[in-house]
């Protein structure tokens, strides 16, 4: 195969795009679309400062580099969850996102410790409050809230998140087989500040494919973790991910079309029936996040049982 | 060839184009991307008994 800009050996074939690139042509090609989705759907613009959330993984390494690239204002941020699982997880992950921010004069790392800040780590938090071991709903709110704690206190307009279109396709796939209209609604590339207490959360590489992002970190050498969360196994999200894989497979541009054609037919009045009918807001008594309790958000409640 | 990907070792003694190397080892290509001597290919290259082949997986989640 050869690319379609020079004809030199292609590196790699994208049989959703019916076209090939090598290693010259593609990076700035993942570039353009990436501007080209922040541009489509308004994500930012390049007077406000964005705060990306960095795991030490290929997605949001790349999102880094490639929004540096692109003469963005832009920081990252780390939350150490204190995961081990028997490798080192949270320390190898860490310092991968801190190599970058050495390698990268101009940007900066703001690391969150969640054992030195909060006085445990994720695992012995949902150790406590749940019976099921795997403490991912933990995870998910821990990393909420201090993302957004993080965005806010920084004076940053945006935080932006590496998801990419297997992990968009994946979750709209999860939330039609469940049906979970609620979050049809709200589902998409921009989550809009709508509320007193929340940064704006978007998410540049909506349209790309997660092979996209791997084959720009590797072409560029950008050194991520490739071991997985340990908890990690068995996700539901990792199983719709191979089912649509198999569909991409047999039919490309699946993942593609199913995302980008719900967008646009939610646009066009799609769910426009389902009453919109958000809780009253309050600020939290002790983290000043919204919450619909009555005085403490469920993160600030996690530590209120220590 | 040798052939890595994840915690798996494959050797192979044939000449075989990248997707029937895919297909042998039960991979799909939308999941995964294949270096060859250090250098990403596509699925048409033909790889020779002595390429050392890294299969990177790149399907994240949870």
């Amino acid at each position: 195969m050869r690319c379609r800009i020079c004809g030199a050996p292609a590196v790699i074939n994208m049989r959703q795009h019916k076209l090939s690139l090598c290693a010259e042509h593609y990076p700035p090609w993942l570039i353009r679309q990436t501007a080209r989705a922040i541009h489509k759907y308004r994500m930012f613009t390049a007077e406000e400062r964005v705060l990306v959330a960095v795991s030490g993984g290929k997605d949001s390494l790349t999102l880094w580099d490639v929004l540096l690239k692109l003469g963005y204002q832009v920081d990252g941020m780390y939350i150490d969850l204190g995961i081990d699982g028997g490798f080192g997880y949270s320390a190898q992950s860490k310092a991968k996102a801190s190599a970058f921010e050495a390698a990268h004069p101009g940007t900066r790392l703001l690391v969150v410790d969640i054992v030195a800040t909060y006085g445990e780590s994720v695992l012995d938090v949902a150790a406590r409050v749940q019976k099921e071991l795997r403490p991912c709903a933990i995870c998910g709110l821990i990393k909420r809230h201090e993302m957004n704690r993080m965005a806010l206190e920084g004076g940053y307009s945006v935080l932006a998140t590496g998801h990419n279109l297997d992990d968009e396709a994946a979750s709209l796939f999860g939330n039609v087989l469940h049906w979970q209209v609620g979050y049809l609604r709200r589902q998409g590339p921009v989550l809009p500040a709508d509320a007193e207490g929340f940064a704006r959360k978007v998410k540049p590489f909506c349209r790309l494919y997660e092979r996209e992002t791997a084959a720009y970190a590797l072409l560029e050498g950008i050194d991520y973790i490739y071991e997985e969360c340990p908890f990690a196994t068995g996700a539901t999200s990792i199983q719709h991910k191979e089912t649509l894989t198999q569909m991409e497979h047999k039919t490309p541009g699946t993942k593609m079309h199913f995302y980008v054609n719900f967008l646009r037919a939610r646009e066009e009045g799609l769910l426009s029936n389902v009453e919109d009918d958000p809780p009253a807001l309050r600020s939290c008594e002790r983290c000043g996040q919204p919450t619909t309790s009555e005085r403490l958000c469920r993160f600030c409640r996690l530590w209120a049982r220590a | 060839m040798q052939v890595t990907y994840r915690d798996k070792v494959w050797t192979f003694d044939e000449t075989l184009t990248v997707s029937q190397l895919l297909r042998r080892i039960k991979v799909l290509p939308e999941s995964v991307l294949v270096i060859r001597n250090g250098t990403l290919v596509t699925e048409d290259q033909q790889l020779s008994s002595a390429d050392e082949i890294r299969i990177v997986a790149v399907i994240s989640g949870g």
